[in-house]
């Protein structure tokens, strides 16, 4: 497939691979920041290839798990009102909340629909007119745009019954909470792909000079993440600390202006609790005081006691790279994606996931 | 060219209540739309069971058909529950002989749609060479149902050369599929509600009987192990069959046939094709001695022109299936927890 067969080239691979046995000299820890990619290093089997002195620790970049327990509690108390459409993306329903799933609000009757776009949502909202619409705005800044574009739609046509349940969550601020922790290991960081074609990389400039930490812009193929990682261990072995670009064939320095001032006339930055690491100021994006009528929290008048996380889970750990998947005592015995005790086993993005579906504990391939 | 039956006059535009009461609009519904469209010897009996003359080992198997929407590229839920209780006695090494057909019919079903299933029924089972034989319809509550729901249940004769069990596989034996992957799962998620993108990927829904016997005829005993893998995918399928036989499944990923569309829809989607849906395929586990012949064999059928073989059975990893992915890394495939669910970006 064009544009994809390219970057899956098995000589490519090969190269790359040859390239970092040659000038890997030391032990390195570098972080890929996405889930995206973690999913992509383990399903292709990319880790046992990589050189045994560089270690990969599979970083908070999935929306799915680092949204906290009583942001899931909000959206399944909004899933149960009466008269309520509750639309999401498809991964977010078996996320665990204090009591619940989505997927079990589901079964007993809420009215879930899994879509794919909130324009959708907005769609839906016009068919309904009888019902309230609720979008579960989850995702990092590469969703924010549409999400932002789906408040704007819907305030130009008027339609009254659309709200969003916001949960966004930015990557530089948890990129630097991961740097401060006293515990960090971090050597080097691969940066998400898709957030930064929206973003730019100009923000990262100040967290690779403050920490003295290498942060190259990456995508999602086999060869974007060796290649990514070369461009990293070369800064690494030579001691440089720049911000580099892999994934220049869709992220521009500056970002995707149009869709930036999308998120800037809805969104407010604020602060943020993610699942496993507590809260981080100023990591999060609240819908603003001009559009807070399409604020789900505003209009359902919501006031939930916050839940505790079900302190078996170690996602904090495993996101903040400090442990991984398989040194949780629970993995695979008490915690499966059918019975998760956190988000990472069931996200298509979770550590803990990718670990369980294409690397079993049990099995040394 | 398949029948094309004009629709007969029915009292109602619609499937009311009244239908499945038992009473006169049942018995004018399944005169004209079941009696007359399927009839036969056994069924012109209209008693409450058929009596069957079967010869030798026989195999029975009941499959329910729940798809949404009832109507997608390639086909309808009239043509998978023939085609796809056909297939499970197939893959028993059967040739499926007779079929009991059972709706549950949702109140307000357009008559034109019934009717449109009911004729895809027809035509599907005199492609495949079966005769339905008793049934019985059901109308449930607006609301209560998606439709129309369809049961099948099917029974048939062994092959005399068929000798298909899981405990017959051994390492070294070769891993085949008959066709190109999770076709029929795209065709249908492209024009599910809410997903809804262009593709002209059509079903690949078919009878497979045909094919399957003519290979059990000629191959026997060296095929050890057929299935075709429906909801779940050939993931699902494969880790069942590892787990049964305690052996190790080991998979090529460069060698797994996929349309290029049905490819990218995974991709856009966040599916992983081996766990997507198929109809009109199986796996077959054969002795690798007569693994290049079976390909060629199945080549020439119109069931096979994409297969391929795609691993092989192995001491190792016992239970566990593990593919090598294009790139050469190593990776297990696990069974599928729950249902595919699209990603967020």
């Amino acid at each position: 497939m064009k544009y994809l067969s390219e970057y899956r080239d098995p000589e490519l691979v090969e190269t790359f691979i040859k390239e970092l046995h040659r000038i890997t000299t030391k032990p390195w820890t570098l972080m890929e920041i996405c889930g995206g990619q973690t999913h992509s290093l383990v399903k292709n089997g990319l880790l046992d290839m990589l050189p045994s002195h560089i270690t990969m620790v599979h970083g908070p970049g999935c929306p799915v798990c680092v949204t906290s327990v009583s942001v899931i509690d909000e959206a399944i108390y909004l899933a149960e009102q009466p008269g309520t459409i509750l639309c999401s993306f498809g991964d977010m329903l078996r996320v665990p909340g204090s009591s619940k799933s989505l997927l079990q609000a589901k079964a007993e009757g809420a009215d879930i629909r899994i879509l794919y776009s909130p324009l959708e949502a907005v769609q839906l909202a016009k068919e309904n007119p009888d019902k309230q619409v609720v979008f579960f705005a989850v995702g990092f800044e590469t969703t924010a745009p549409a999400n932002a574009l789906s408040i704007v739609h819907a305030d130009r046509q008027g339609i009254n019954n659309y709200s969003i349940l916001a949960s966004h969550v930015l990557v530089p601020p948890a990129m630097e909470a991961i740097l401060g922790d006293e515990e960090n290991k971090i050597d080097a960081f691969l940066a998400a792909g898709h957030v930064c074609t929206i973003m730019g990389i100009e923000e990262y400039f100040p967290v690779a000079e403050k920490y003295r930490c290498p942060i190259v812009v990456t995508g999602f193929e086999p060869v974007d993440l060796l290649q990514g990682i070369l461009m990293a261990v070369q800064q690494l072995e030579s001691n440089e600390y720049k911000v580099e670009n892999q994934y220049a064939r869709s992220v521009q320095r500056e970002g995707n202006r149009l869709a930036q001032n999308t998120i800037s006339e809805v969104f407010t930055v604020s602060d943020r609790i993610w699942r496993g690491i507590g809260n981080i100021p100023q990591s999060g994006y609240e819908v603003n005081e001009r559009y807070k009528n399409f604020n789900a929290r505003i209009r359902f008048n919501i006031d939930l006691p916050s839940a505790e996380e079900n302190k078996e889970c170690i996602s904090g750990d495993i996101m903040k790279g400090l442990k991984k998947p398989m040194q949780c005592p629970n993995f695979g015995t008490k915690c499966t994606p059918e019975h998760p005790l956190g988000a990472p086993m069931v996200s298509s993005e979770g550590a803990c996931a990718a670990y369980y579906h294409y690397a079993n504990a049990t099995l040394s391939i | 060219m398949p029948l094309q039956c004009p629709m007969p006059q029915f009292d109602f535009d619609v499937i009311t209540l009244g239908h499945g009461s038992g009473g006169l609009l049942t018995h004018r519904l399944l005169q004209s739309g079941v009696f007359d469209l399927f009839k036969n010897e056994i069924l012109n009996q209209q008693h409450d069971g058929a009596y069957l003359l079967l010869n030798g080992k026989t195999a029975f198997s009941t499959d329910s058909y729940v798809i949404s929407p009832i109507f997608f590229p390639g086909g309808n839920i009239g043509d998978v529950a023939i085609n796809g209780t056909v297939n499970d006695l197939a893959m028993c090494g059967a040739a499926a002989k007779y079929l009991s057909l059972s709706f549950i019919l949702e109140e307000g079903l357009s008559m034109n749609e019934f009717w449109e299933v009911l004729v895809s029924i027809k035509n599907a089972a005199e492609k495949a060479g079966i005769t339905i034989v008793t049934g019985d319809t059901k109308v449930v509550e607006k609301g209560k149902g998606d439709k129309i729901f369809i049961n099948t249940s099917g029974i048939g004769t062994l092959h005399p050369k068929a000798n298909i069990h899981h405990q017959n596989i051994e390492a070294g034996d070769v891993i085949v599929i008959s066709g190109n992957i999770a076709t029929h799962g795209i065709a249908i998620m492209s024009i599910r509600k809410g997903l809804e993108f262009e593709t002209n990927i059509v079903s690949d829904t078919n009878n497979l009987n045909h094919t399957v016997l003519s290979l059990i005829d000629r191959f026997g005993i060296d095929i050890k192990f057929l299935r075709d893998p429906t909801r779940g995918g050939v993931a699902s399928v494969l880790n069942e069959v590892a787990e049964l036989c305690q052996l190790g499944f080991y998979l090529d990923q460069k060698l797994l046939p996929i349309h290029e569309q049905v490819e990218g829809a995974c991709e856009m989607l966040g599916l992983d094709p081996l766990y997507v849906a198929n109809e009109g395929i199986f796996l077959a586990i054969v002795k690798k001695e007569i693994a290049e012949d079976f390909l060629n064999v199945l080549k020439k059928d119109r069931n096979g022109t994409n297969a391929a073989i795609i691993g092989e059975v192995t001491q190792e990893h016992a239970g566990k299936v593990i593919m090598k992915s294009r790139i050469g890394g190593k990776r297990i495939v696990n069974y599928l927890p729950g249902e595919q669910l699209p990603r967020i970006c």
